[in-house]
């Protein structure tokens, strides 16, 4: 069971005992937490005391009177408010005016008990700080997660760009120390070594720009009436190139057009996502199929490879950021390790999903649903997508 | 030269590493094999015995280089091994050469081509 720590200071020692003893043994239900949430309680006659309490651990909840015998409530809810602990402290006043009430508001206080009190208005009081507490817990816990996982992206991210500048690096220096001779011819390799590693890096910079875009909500969308159709079909002449090099066939299977509002460039990144993956991970002489359906409210399209598949534990990996399935087979398939989870941040963007099946050594087909329903605002997706 | 036709086997996952390591030895009369990773480095085992294996920790499966470097060991404990690590840079860990691996030394990456000459000179003859 959780446990909250109250303090109550007060300069009659009755006083304190009986919130002592209604507290004790009172426990309450929290949304969001599952479990009951008890209390601990700490007693102080004065202001002094309270402090010195608090400095050796200090309380999520805490009970303070106006009238104490040294130095004063709001003198010490000011110390409270200056200190760096989450402390809700609720004041004790026997003359609950309104002027007492937003003075200490303005210093700090998150509420009120008048004196004297029931144990039910004490309960009530201290239920709904405890809600306060938890609820502010929480939201402390989720931003440092996020700060975390902003951290490790960032870690990731860094290492990801140094890697292919050491590679370059290395290459210059071969050619700087003319490791094989003064003949250019025999650094052709080398060249098109940096090239490649060049061209990889600046796709894992556009995949980033596209990532932080549709993260932040900042990126102007413009929904117009799209021909999805259209759309793969530019994305195939994107892939062609490459896929007749390995003379891997794409092939579409779709009606004449397939209309939903939609925003271009998104669409045109969803497609040139998945078909890039069909592609890079198929063996030679293999074949992409696209396939496009259209149901009532819903737009589907499938893009199934012949390639080398993964098994499930990779799958179940696959959306996170960077995450490129390592194994002897990819080794040398370069890739930013954004694409899919471009793709399923777009798909939230149309309220859809996305979906893998795949089989090692047979394929892989990803199945994305889009909604044709008006698109949510991207700025409230940024939460729930990441 | 003495270091003619003495085979080195090299064996890392990074591709262009691979490359411009072997380039460079290359350059200094080595024979080189390169293997990207354990299974072509056991298949080029099969049929060679290395002078010498230069080989990089961390592939893809994160005992990959243990493995390696213990089958190589108990194969011909003579066939120096060089490790190749970013471990000990990244966690400081240590694996030093009078363990249990027994390699015969440990360079931490990023590898300066000029110390892994020195060490492959040093082990060689």
């Amino acid at each position: 069971m959780e446990r909250l720590r109250v303090l109550v200071t007060d300069d009659e020692p009755g006083m304190t005992a009986a919130v002592e003893r209604v507290l004790k043994d009172y426990c309450v239900s929290l949304s969001g937490v599952t479990g009951e949430v008890g209390f601990e309680v700490d007693t102080a006659l004065t202001g002094e005391e309270a402090l010195e309490i608090m400095e050796q651990r200090s309380p999520d909840i805490l009970l303070l009177d106006y009238k104490l015998p040294g130095i004063s409530g709001l003198d010490v809810l000011d110390r409270v408010t200056a200190g760096e602990a989450e402390t809700l402290t609720v004041m004790i006043t026997a003359y609950a005016t309104l002027e007492t009430a937003v003075s200490a508001t303005k210093r700090g206080a998150w509420d009120f008990l008048a004196k004297p009190f029931t144990p039910d208005e004490l309960k009530s009081t201290i239920r709904k700080a405890a809600g306060s507490v938890i609820l502010s817990r929480q939201a402390r816990r989720l931003a440092a997660e996020k700060r975390m996982v902003r951290f490790q992206f960032i870690s990731v991210l860094a290492h990801e760009l140094k890697a292919p500048l050491a590679a370059i690096e290395g290459y210059l220096h071969i050619v700087n120390d003319r490791v094989s001779g003064d003949d250019l011819a025999a650094y052709d390799h080398v060249f098109e070594r940096c090239m490649i590693r060049t061209r990889h890096m600046r796709k894992l910079v556009m995949d980033l720009l596209d990532l932080t875009r549709i993260e932040s909500g900042q990126k102007t969308r413009e929904l117009t009436q799209t021909d999805i159709v259209e759309a793969a079909r530019h994305a195939m002449e994107t892939a062609e190139p490459e896929a007749s090099q390995r003379n891997i066939s794409i092939n579409l299977e779709a009606p004449d057009s397939v209309l939903m509002r939609a925003d271009r460039a998104e669409i045109g990144m969803i497609f040139n996502n998945l078909l890039s993956n069909a592609v890079k991970y198929n063996r030679d002489g293999g074949s992409v199929t696209v396939a496009l359906a259209e149901e009532d409210d819903t737009v589907t399209i499938k893009v199934a490879d012949t390639g080398i598949g993964m098994s499930k534990e990779e799958v179940d990996r696959l959306f996170d950021e960077f995450v490129r399935i390592r194994n002897e087979r990819t080794r040398d398939i370069l890739g930013s390790g954004l694409g899919l989870s471009i793709v399923k941040k777009l798909a939230l963007l149309y309220g859809g999903r996305v979906h893998v099946e795949s089989k090692p050594d047979a394929g892989s087909t990803f199945t994305v649903t889009l909604s044709k329903q008006p698109a949510p605002d991207p700025v409230q997706l940024a939460d729930t997508a990441s | 030269m003495s270091d003619a036709s003495k085979k080195v086997l090299l064996v890392d996952d990074d591709v262009d590493f691979l490359e411009q390591l072997k380039m460079r030895l290359e350059a200094m009369d080595f024979e080189v094999l390169a293997a990207d990773g354990e299974t072509a480095a056991y298949e080029l085992l099969k049929e060679t015995r290395p002078d010498l294996v230069v080989l990089d920790l961390m592939m893809e499966h994160m005992d990959a280089g243990f493995n390696l470097a213990y089958r190589i060991k108990k194969m011909d404990k003579s066939i120096p091994v060089i490790l190749v690590t970013a471990v000990e840079s990244q966690t400081g860990m240590g694996f030093g050469t009078g363990g249990w691996l027994k390699a015969d030394a440990v360079l931490a990456k990023p590898v300066r081509f000029e110390q892994l000459k020195r060490e492959i000179q040093r082990l060689i003859n």
